[in-house]
């Protein structure tokens, strides 16, 4: 076992730029997740940690060396692939054991490796059978048992559960969480699925475009979003942005989204907005469950408006709702209880105390 | 068998247009698969009707699609002929080797064209399917003119030696070879070769431990083409070799069973048929594999 660490890592392919530079640290122990759209680098970023390509510039460190040149077998890792890539003539059994194999290992300890790995992922039973005979998630789980047989620093997951359906995706998400808890090394797992990014990750490494967008634990990245990127990235339904400006309002500072609509900041908000220009384009950031419907008692911070609903989803635990503001689509949410109705009026609640406020130009958050 | 075939669909659903369509698909299939059938299999009956009669019977006025006296001797004459059992033996020991040599060089230029990515590896293998589609009807005069220029150069004997042969067959195998292996290696998820180089094995480890036995139909594919091609060529060992002793099957059995304007119509058929009875008996061995090998890369993992 061992940390992991990126140095301006480069990787270029002839004129197209796919890794630009990023730095990383990854501690002993931790289960990290490189998170983003296709074609962000996450994927090239864990096959240049494989070893799989070349790095065009900067430094790879496993265990505190330098591993730039190290080919893959060399540099004690073990991965496991979309689609599984178990050797089609081997029994479960052969899969597992064959790097232990090539190495000679004594046959005593490869049986014991390979007998122990299967009782932790369960599959004891299917040990002679081939890759063929094996339903998606059980071969998926010998993917998992040939990485962890070798007991290896590093475990790299290249999107491991893309080709799993979406129950059975939830469950294997839970499967690898219990394992990494037991075995606990260093993990990498790159996957393009938010929600299993923050379901399984210590830390949630944000790509977008060959850079990182932020590093942080899936808590802050959802509730402390650094860039728009992020804020639109992480949660689902999709956090909402609206255009607005900064208006002072006799004496405190409030938010102007349409000529109708303007709410006063809460005091711990406007502290921190008031040395924004107000001539700047900015974005009111507000994930769909802080749009709620509108109790009689409201709390502090939290601002009523009153719209007309497009489309409403009742989802059973709550009913997404979808309306125009100014044009710009929003998605709230809403107590299945609350009468949402297709294109009925309804008085919807902001809690401004969960707003993010974002440059429209730059698309950081202030 | 077509209205076999709808009696069976029959009572489980209605006579829809599909299984309409389908039926007269079925007629069809079968009335063009027994015309092929008959088309192909009407020449080897033939010969084992010919092979069967004495020569009196063969040039006698008789109903040729039929036995009269049927006898042996054809077979006994040719099976106790050292000359015949020496063309034999030629060809198989040319073919056997030919298929070694093919392998050997085919397989690990297959792996490298198609896994190891180096400058211009697409090109070669470009140039190797280039190579194939070049008939050897034009191959020959210069590969005679190379040999006989080695030959005289270093007084080695090449020209009308058999086991040269085995050399130069695989002129004719080696690119085709490659080609359909190339195609088989290409199809395994590279993945495959990934997870191997994970797991810490070499090229060599990865070529023999996981796509050989995984690409195995189509390594036997291969195998069957160049085994079939050296038993089948006439024209090579036509124009390199001359003395008998030198001859393999098809030159020997049409060289020495045909002499001037007379042919031994009886032992030429009964050649015939034992030259066509190895290949048989592989492609009968072989038939699973085959097919599968033709129709899928049977590399889904």
């Amino acid at each position: 076992m061992a940390d992991v660490a990126l140095r301006k890592v480069v990787k270029r392919y002839d004129d197209v730029e796919a890794v630009r530079g990023i730095d990383l640290d990854i501690s002993d122990h931790e289960f990290i997740v490189l998170v983003g759209p296709s074609g962000c680098g996450k994927s090239t970023t864990l096959r240049m940690i494989a070893g799989l390509e070349d790095i065009t510039d900067g430094d790879i460190m496993i265990g505190g060396d330098v591993v730039n040149d190290v080919p893959p077998k060399d540099r004690d890792i073990a991965m496991v692939f979309q689609n599984y890539a178990l050797y089609p003539h081997m029994t479960v059994a052969e899969n597992m054991s064959f790097g232990l194999r090539l190495k000679h290992y004594p046959k005593a300890e490869i049986k014991a490796r390979v007998t122990e790995a299967a009782r932790l992922l369960d599959i004891t039973d299917l040990i002679d059978r081939k890759p063929k005979q094996l339903s998606g998630g059980q071969r998926q789980r010998v993917a998992m048992g040939r990485a962890i047989v070798r007991n290896p620093k590093v475990f790299l997951f290249d999107e491991p559960l893309s080709n799993l359906d979406a129950k059975l995706r939830v469950q294997m998400r839970i499967e690898i969480k219990k394992v990494h808890q037991k075995v606990r090394t260093t993990t990498v797992y790159v996957t393009h699925d938010q929600v299993e990014a923050m379901t399984l990750a210590d830390r949630v490494v944000v790509m977008n475009k060959g850079r990182i967008e932020q590093i942080g634990t899936p808590n802050e990245l959802y509730h402390k979003p650094a860039t728009r990127f992020v804020a639109g990235f992480i949660g689902s339904p999709a956090m909402n942005f609206l255009p607005c400006r900064l208006e002072d309002a006799g004496g405190t500072l409030q938010i102007r989204l349409t000529d109708r609509i303007a709410f006063a900041l809460p005091p711990a908000r406007a502290a921190r907005y008031n040395a924004l220009p107000r001539t700047d384009r900015l974005l009111l950031g507000i994930r769909p469950e802080h749009l709620t419907e509108a109790h009689a008692h409201l709390e502090p911070g939290v601002e009523t408006f009153d719209t007309v609903l497009d489309v409403t989803e009742p989802m059973g635990m709550e009913t997404l709702v979808y309306f125009g503001l100014e044009g710009t689509p929003v998605c709230g949410r809403v107590n299945p209880n609350a009468g949402a109705k297709d294109g009925a009026p309804m008085r919807l609640a902001m809690d401004l105390n969960n707003m993010h406020l974002l440059n429209e130009e730059t698309g950081v958050v202030l | 068998m077509s209205t076999l075939a709808i009696d069976k669909a029959g009572p489980t659903r209605k006579l829809g247009s599909m299984s309409r369509d389908r039926a007269w698909a079925l007629r069809w299939s079968y009335f063009f698969l027994v015309l092929f059938a008959i088309f192909f299999l009407t020449p080897p009956l033939y010969m084992v009707i010919t092979s069967l009669k004495s020569s009196a019977e063969i040039s006698a006025a008789t109903n040729p699609w039929w036995v009269f006296h049927p006898t042996l001797s054809n077979y006994v004459e040719l099976l106790s002929s050292n000359q015949f059992l020496r063309f034999f033996w030629n060809s198989s020991i040319i073919s056997i080797v030919v298929v070694i040599v093919t392998m050997l060089i085919s397989i690990p230029a297959a792996f490298a064209l198609a896994r190891m990515k180096f400058w211009g590896s697409a090109t070669l293998a470009t140039g190797v399917f280039l190579t194939y589609l070049i008939p050897d009807s034009l191959l020959f005069i210069p590969l005679f003119k190379m040999l006989a220029v080695i030959q005289d150069f270093t007084g080695i004997t090449l020209l009308n030696r058999w086991y040269v042969l085995a050399f130069i067959y695989p002129t004719l195998t080696v690119p085709f070879c490659t080609w359909i292996m190339i195609g088989y290696f290409a199809s395994i998820p590279k993945e495959l070769d990934e997870a191997a180089i994970i797991d810490g094995a070499s090229w060599l480890q990865t070529l023999f431990r996981i796509f050989i036995p995984v690409a195995l139909p189509g390594l036997i594919a291969a195998t069957i083409f160049a085994f079939t091609v050296s038993w089948a060529q006439f024209l090579y060992p036509l124009v390199f070799t001359t003395s008998i002793d030198q001859l393999v099957l098809p030159v020997g059995i049409t060289t020495t069973l045909i002499k001037g304007d007379v042919f031994n119509w009886g032992q030429i058929m009964t050649g015939a048929l034992l030259g066509a009875a190895p290949p048989l008996i592989i492609y009968a061995f072989l038939m699973d594999y085959y097919i599968a090998g033709l129709t899928a890369g049977a590399t889904k993992g």
